[in-house]
């Protein structure tokens, strides 16, 4: 490593004040803190005593989404294989298709290389546009503003890759990015500023700007024509009959083999980053848990209630849990630690708000069977206000205190 | 035209923009810029309500008891509303109905009101009516703006002649369908306004409170 170090050092005065590529200072300073822990420290107060930086934090809910990226590699390879056998359809046509005949992998559902590498087609290009157009919007900004290049973004990419369907244009990829990273971050300040989900304001303007290619049944299986309408909307449509007479059951949804958007659909790859994040204390158990109680509440009285007409009153908190984006919006979203509240009594707070919103509109709401993307966005808009609560109430009971 | 008057006129277009700089009449350019056409009718409604409504207060200015001047302005400017509507009515009834409630609404829209308590008050009728004109004009501006950008993302069309074939009529564009809800709109205001004060930076509010700033260089 010695002599990349020495290498970096080199080019460093070309990127400082008055060097020849002085705008591009960010970029640089970016490189090399993402290689190597900064030397620098804080000059001004207040201190705090950590371990890691912002960078290894980011890097580490990077890693605890991996689960759920390989999982949508295999899961969209693995419904596109199964669609084209059921259909006998022998081969994908343009470059996908040439790839993987000529390195001779196939298109067998049972055959877990091919499956992966079949959805490695899909995910891939979508993250490498997300990514790219992305970065550029960030790297135009932090020069101009002159900021620091903020790895926030590594997470935010690999967020927004995972909740879109396989088969969306790469052009309406990057017009969401753009719009999650501009609309959603850079117009409030950059990194830290913002008070929505970069990721998630980025998937809701394509859900609303293109409908067709966001929701619906066709746009989940990534082979032409072949539809596949996603568990919530079948239950939305006939209960649990219709779940069931698609060949899904309860475990098929808890490792995440039914359709969804790519990264969304295992639960158990979203526990296995669950764990990652609250063992090294990154994300709040308070908000997970928060979301977890809220939900199961209002969808036993949801139970209890009973519906002659709506059949998701239904659905049993169990099933909630494994279908659509919940799990993930609960892991990765909702803990977002900028979006979030930031008081500890808030996050309970947050969380049982999401849980409540999720359910509410999954249930009552006949246009969307999907609620954890607008749940978390709701809650975003009210975090500063559920802290403001917090704040003010911690106030009131330490002027009683002393009087 | 003297230079007062030019201030008085041309003002209103970017610099004190009724839309992007005080913020005023924004229900309005939200609600009737999915199309072309019904924005444009609504500035020709709002421009006739606004010069007629500020030179008439500002005739009779002299003579309106302080403490009930708003309800004097309010019937005026009603009863004008009510003219565009009728008209309206009468001669573009296909348009009036996708204007619905809107023309009707111009009483309330604040750029009317503000006019005629902030100018047409304290000024003779000549300069409220050049001011009202002015003031039409910047609210027409953006409308039109606005409407354009929604209309040609929205549906591919202008003024219903189709600019960018569809895909479902065998073209190229896939209509962006957030144009077409409110909030389309609030974001190409939002980036007419971020663009305008970039331009004119004076433009900017003071912040209430600014958080210590730290750039990269300084650190560095």
């Amino acid at each position: 490593m010695r002599p990349l170090r020495k290498y970096l050092d080199r080019l460093e005065p070309l990127f400082q004040k008055d060097g020849r590529f002085e705008k591009l200072g960010a970029l640089y300073e970016a490189i090399d803190t993402f290689l190597y822990s900064p030397k620098d420290v804080t000059q001004y107060s207040p201190h705090v005593r950590d371990a890691i930086d912002l960078k290894r934090v980011m890097m580490t809910v990077y890693f605890a989404v991996l689960p759920c990226f390989i999982m949508a590699m295999y899961n969209v390879g693995h419904d596109a294989n199964v669609a084209m056998t059921a259909n006998n359809i022998t081969s994908v046509p343009g470059w996908r298709g040439l790839f993987l005949e000529n390195i001779g992998i196939g298109y067998d559902p049972n055959n877990i290389w091919a499956c992966l590498w079949h959805g490695t087609m899909y995910v891939l290009p979508i993250y490498i546009v997300t990514f790219i157009v992305g970065m550029t919007w960030e790297v135009v900004f932090a020069t101009v503003r002159n900021h620091e290049i903020n790895e926030g973004f590594f997470v935010t990419s690999i967020l927004f890759t995972l909740t879109l369907p396989a088969t969306i244009p790469l052009w309406q990829v990057a017009l969401g990015i753009t719009f999650g990273v501009v609309f959603g971050k850079e117009v409030f300040g950059g990194v830290g500023k913002n008070f929505l989900n970069p990721a998630l304001v980025g998937r809701a303007f394509l859900f609303f700007a293109y409908p067709a290619q966001m929701s619906g049944d066709s746009v989940w299986v990534a082979v032409d024509a072949v539809s596949g309408a996603t568990p919530l909307a079948l239950w939305s449509g006939a209960g649990i009959e219709a779940v069931h007479a698609a060949g899904v059951t309860w475990e098929n949804a808890f490792f995440g083999i039914v359709q969804g958007s790519m990264g969304e659909t295992s639960t158990l790859a979203c526990l296995i980053g669950a764990a990652i994040l609250i063992y090294t204390r990154i994300a709040s158990w308070r908000i997970m848990v928060g979301v977890l109680l809220g939900m199961i509440v209002v969808t036993l009285f949801f139970n209890w209630l009973g519906s002659e007409t709506n059949p998701m009153f239904s659905m049993p908190w169990y099933w909630h849990l494994v279908l659509g984006g919940y799990a993930f919006g609960l892991v990765f979203m909702a803990t977002d630690p900028v979006s979030a509240s930031m008081t500890e009594t808030g996050k309970w707070v947050f969380g049982i708000l999401i849980g409540v919103m999720v359910s509410l509109i999954r249930v009552l709401n006949p246009a969307y069977s999907e609620g954890m993307m607008l749940a978390i966005l709701f809650a975003n808009v009210f975090a500063p206000l559920i802290d403001w609560f917090v704040i003010q109430a911690n106030i009131r009971r330490r002027i009683r205190r002393s009087d | 035209m003297t230079t007062k008057t030019q201030t008085i006129l041309l003002d209103p277009l970017i610099d004190k923009n009724p839309i992007t700089f005080q913020i005023l009449g924004i229900c309005s350019a939200l609600a009737v810029t999915t199309k072309l056409a019904p924005a444009l009718i609504m500035a020709l409604a709002v421009t006739f309500v606004l010069s007629v409504s500020n030179v008439s207060i500002s005739i009779i200015r002299n003579h309106i008891p302080n403490s009930i001047r708003i309800i004097v302005q309010m019937t005026i400017i009603a009863s004008l509303v009510i003219i565009v509507d009728q008209f309206l009515k009468a001669y573009a009834f296909e348009l009036s109905k996708q204007l619905t409630v809107f023309i009707g609404l111009i009483i309330t829209n604040c750029i009317v009101m503000g006019r005629a308590e902030a100018f047409a008050m304290h000024n003779p009728p000549v300069a409220s009516f050049v001011d009202g004109i002015g003031h039409a004009m910047g609210y027409s501006l953006i409308l039109i703006i606005v409407a354009v950008v929604r209309e040609l993302l929205g549906s591919g069309t202008l003024l219903d002649y189709t600019i960018l074939p569809l895909v479902k009529d065998g073209g190229w564009y896939e209509p962006n369908g957030l144009m077409l809800l409110a909030p389309g709109a609030f974001f190409i205001i939002g980036l007419l306004i971020w663009a305008i004060r970039t331009w004119k930076p004076e433009q900017v509010e003071k912040t209430e409170y600014q958080i210590p700033k730290q750039n990269r260089s300084e650190v560095m």
